[in-house]
């Protein structure tokens, strides 16, 4: 089922949780809600379910307004990032709950809820555990649970709200690649709240990128993290270094170095901001070069698939700048770089945005 | 070996287990003998008669009749303050939490007379009362109102932090699943709040059975009608009647015990059927 909300507003006193939020949530997708903290993002998922109330605009479930309607009539289901599973009650009777709840005429009969149950179970892989309780299981065995017992109901639309928020790591990667999985076996309208980009790349089919109560942009993860169409969209999907600088006609003047320009739609002597990705900066270690911003190496990490370099920036202007750089370790090998080495930077790819746009914090 | 010789990680056990049974022995179990040893001087037929008089029979009924009732009364309308000062915030909700522990701090005599003055004939509440032809003041329903008074605070304050325990999320999670308000509350808060709304109930009952100081003045003290057993015993005292007295006494110890006993096997059974409730 589709789901659709026009015009979203929300505010907590004087903070403005959702600023105009409008956005489409097409059938059968898996569509991850991206941000900080506070940017409003678990807001719009309450606001959808119906949990919160929206000071003005619509959510509309398959074009139908709904947003007068109840929690309960919007067949919705709701994970929540530290489950809520009812204490009380054994694994089965947590996700039978929802069906034992149904009014009189429409409650299925006690052996079918048995089979549905067993078939959820099923599902989660875990219906060995049937008649535990929620304290006797792991997180990442509770968090299958309240989506089993969500799921029970038979919901229009899932949503979750940062549903591996409170797992460790080695978990949270199985129960996303899980998730996507289960996605792609129900094909169920699904929207999850993550602060985590990777996960939102990872898992989802569409990503919506929010900050301070606006959708900065929405579209595949390939798109987003590809041609971020914003500063904040750039430095929030991964590590970024930045560039304050002059456009020189197709050079770009950083203090007294500059570095060479693709196309770019910026006039000459026009102040941008220069976003480059780790991976996409080289070091050259001959000074004479013309090209490229001069730093000095602090550190080198040679652990993993990739070696990382740590620099700082040596210019009058910009002395303290802190940039990161991803090469291969055969590259690496190459350079033969030192502590306290100077070398110049040089960008394989830039990308220049006005400096009007309010600053960017580097979120790692 | 066992539990007295086996070492142990928690340290102090043979202290603590000898500090807990002297300080207890000091402060309950040598007084309340006492009561059993001045009761046993008298024989056994004087002692059946001084429990078994009519009128002292009548004040057993309405003691622990009354007590019962009150602590039932509260256990509903405790829940209910305990979950509007838990779930609702609104202006003047730390007055409220407040007040609620008064009827803990007021001298009971004080709250005897105030209610007293209120529900007589002529009282604020009691004129508007007595045309409907509901007496309250110096009649049974004028202990039942004493008691409840005394305790509101016991409900509301065992129940309140499990309340507060008790995640928005589950009540959210049950609507979102279709339950209505009523299954969200019997299916979904209730059990949890169980064992402590017990506890609640059996202090609240507990306090009630020994109320002495609030319910002389506002009952009447008329016997067979409105007479409580604490104030009985207290006439035997006046009198000299020591033996009769404490044969009294015993009964209520014995009696209060029993039921107290009786409530705490409801919470074991309470919290066994829902063993995820208190983690």
């Amino acid at each position: 089922m589709s789901i659709h909300v026009q015009n979203i507003a929300k505010r907590f006193g004087h903070f403005v949780a959702l600023d105009n939020v409008t956005l489409d949530f097409p059938t059968g997708e898996l569509v991850g809600l991206l941000g900080p903290s506070g940017c409003g993002k678990t807001t719009l998922l309450r606001i959808i379910a119906g949990l919160e109330s929206a000071d003005s605009g619509q959510v509309f479930l398959e074009g139908e307004d709904a947003s007068a309607a109840h929690v309960r009539e919007r067949q919705v289901g709701f994970v929540f990032q530290h489950y809520a599973l009812f204490r009380h009650m054994t694994v089965f009777d947590n996700v039978a709950f929802g069906l034992r709840v149904k009014p009189r005429g429409q409650r299925p009969a006690a052996d079918k809820i048995r089979q549905r149950v067993s078939e959820l179970l099923d599902l989660v892989q875990l219906n060995a555990l049937a008649n535990r309780y929620p304290t006797q299981l792991s997180g990442g065995q509770r968090q299958r649970i309240a989506l089993a017992r969500a799921l029970a109901v038979e919901p229009r639309v899932l949503l979750l709200d940062e549903p591996f928020g409170a797992l460790d790591a080695k978990v949270r990667k199985e129960l996303r690649r899980w998730l996507r999985t289960l996605h792609d076996a129900l094909h169920i309208t699904s929207i999850f709240v993550t602060h985590d980009q990777e996960e939102a790349l990872e898992v989802s089919d569409r990503v919506a990128v929010m900050n301070q109560g606006r959708v900065e942009q929405i579209g595949t993860p390939a798109q987003v993290y590809e041609h971020p169409a914003t500063p904040f969209v750039y430095s929030f999907l991964g590590a970024v270094n930045l560039f304050h600088g002059r456009v020189q006609g197709p050079h770009l003047q950083v203090g007294a170095d500059q570095v060479r320009l693709d196309h770019h739609g910026f006039e000459t002597g026009a102040e941008t901001l220069g976003f480059v990705r780790p991976h996409e900066l080289d070091i050259v270690t001959d000074l004479s070069e013309r090209s490229g911003i001069e730093a000095r190496v602090e550190r080198v990490l040679a652990l993993g698939a990739t070696a990382r370099v740590e620099l700082t920036s040596v210019g009058h202007d910009q002395t303290g700048r802190f940039f990161e750089v991803e090469l291969s370790h055969e590259r690496m090998a190459a350079l033969r770089l030192d502590t306290g080495q100077r070398v110049r930077l040089q960008p394989a790819r830039i990308r220049l945005f006005a400096p009007e746009a309010p600053p960017v914090e580097l979120t790692a | 070996m066992g539990v007295w010789t086996a070492r142990r990680v928690l340290p102090g056990f043979p202290l603590a287990l000898g500090y807990t049974l002297i300080y207890l022995s000091l402060i309950v179990l040598i007084p309340i003998s006492a009561v059993f040893l001045k009761a046993a001087t008298q024989g056994w037929e004087s002692f059946w008669a001084a429990i078994s008089t009519p009128r002292v029979v009548a004040s057993y009924q309405l003691t622990y009749g009354v007590s019962l009732l009150a602590a039932a009364i509260n256990v509903v309308f405790g829940l209910i303050l305990a979950w509007v000062l838990v779930r609702y915030h609104f202006p003047g909700r730390r007055i409220v939490d407040a007040l609620v522990d008064l009827p803990f701090a007021l001298p009971t005599a004080v709250a005897g007379i105030a209610l007293t003055a209120i529900y007589a004939g002529n009282g604020w509440l009691g004129q508007w009362l007595q045309p409907l032809g509901i007496k309250v003041a110096f009649t049974p329903l004028g202990i039942l109102v004493a008691l409840i008074f005394i305790g509101l605070p016991f409900v509301v304050r065992t129940v309140q932090p499990v309340l507060e325990d008790l995640e928005t999320e589950l009540e959210e999670t049950a609507a979102s699943l279709g339950a209505d308000r009523w299954q969200t509350f019997y299916r979904v808060v209730l059990p949890p709040v169980l064992p402590a709304l017990l506890t609640g109930f059996a202090l609240a009952f507990a306090r009630a059975v020994g109320e002495y100081g609030s319910v002389i003045f506002i009952a009447g003290n008329v016997p067979m009608v409105s007479e409580i057993t604490p104030l009985l015993i207290i006439t035997k005292l006046e009198q000299f009647d020591y033996p009769g007295a404490t044969a009294i006494a015993a009964v209520m110890l014995v009696t209060s015990f029993i039921l107290l006993f009786l409530i705490n096997g409801l919470q074991a059974w309470a919290n066994r059927s829902h063993p995820g409730g208190t983690a």
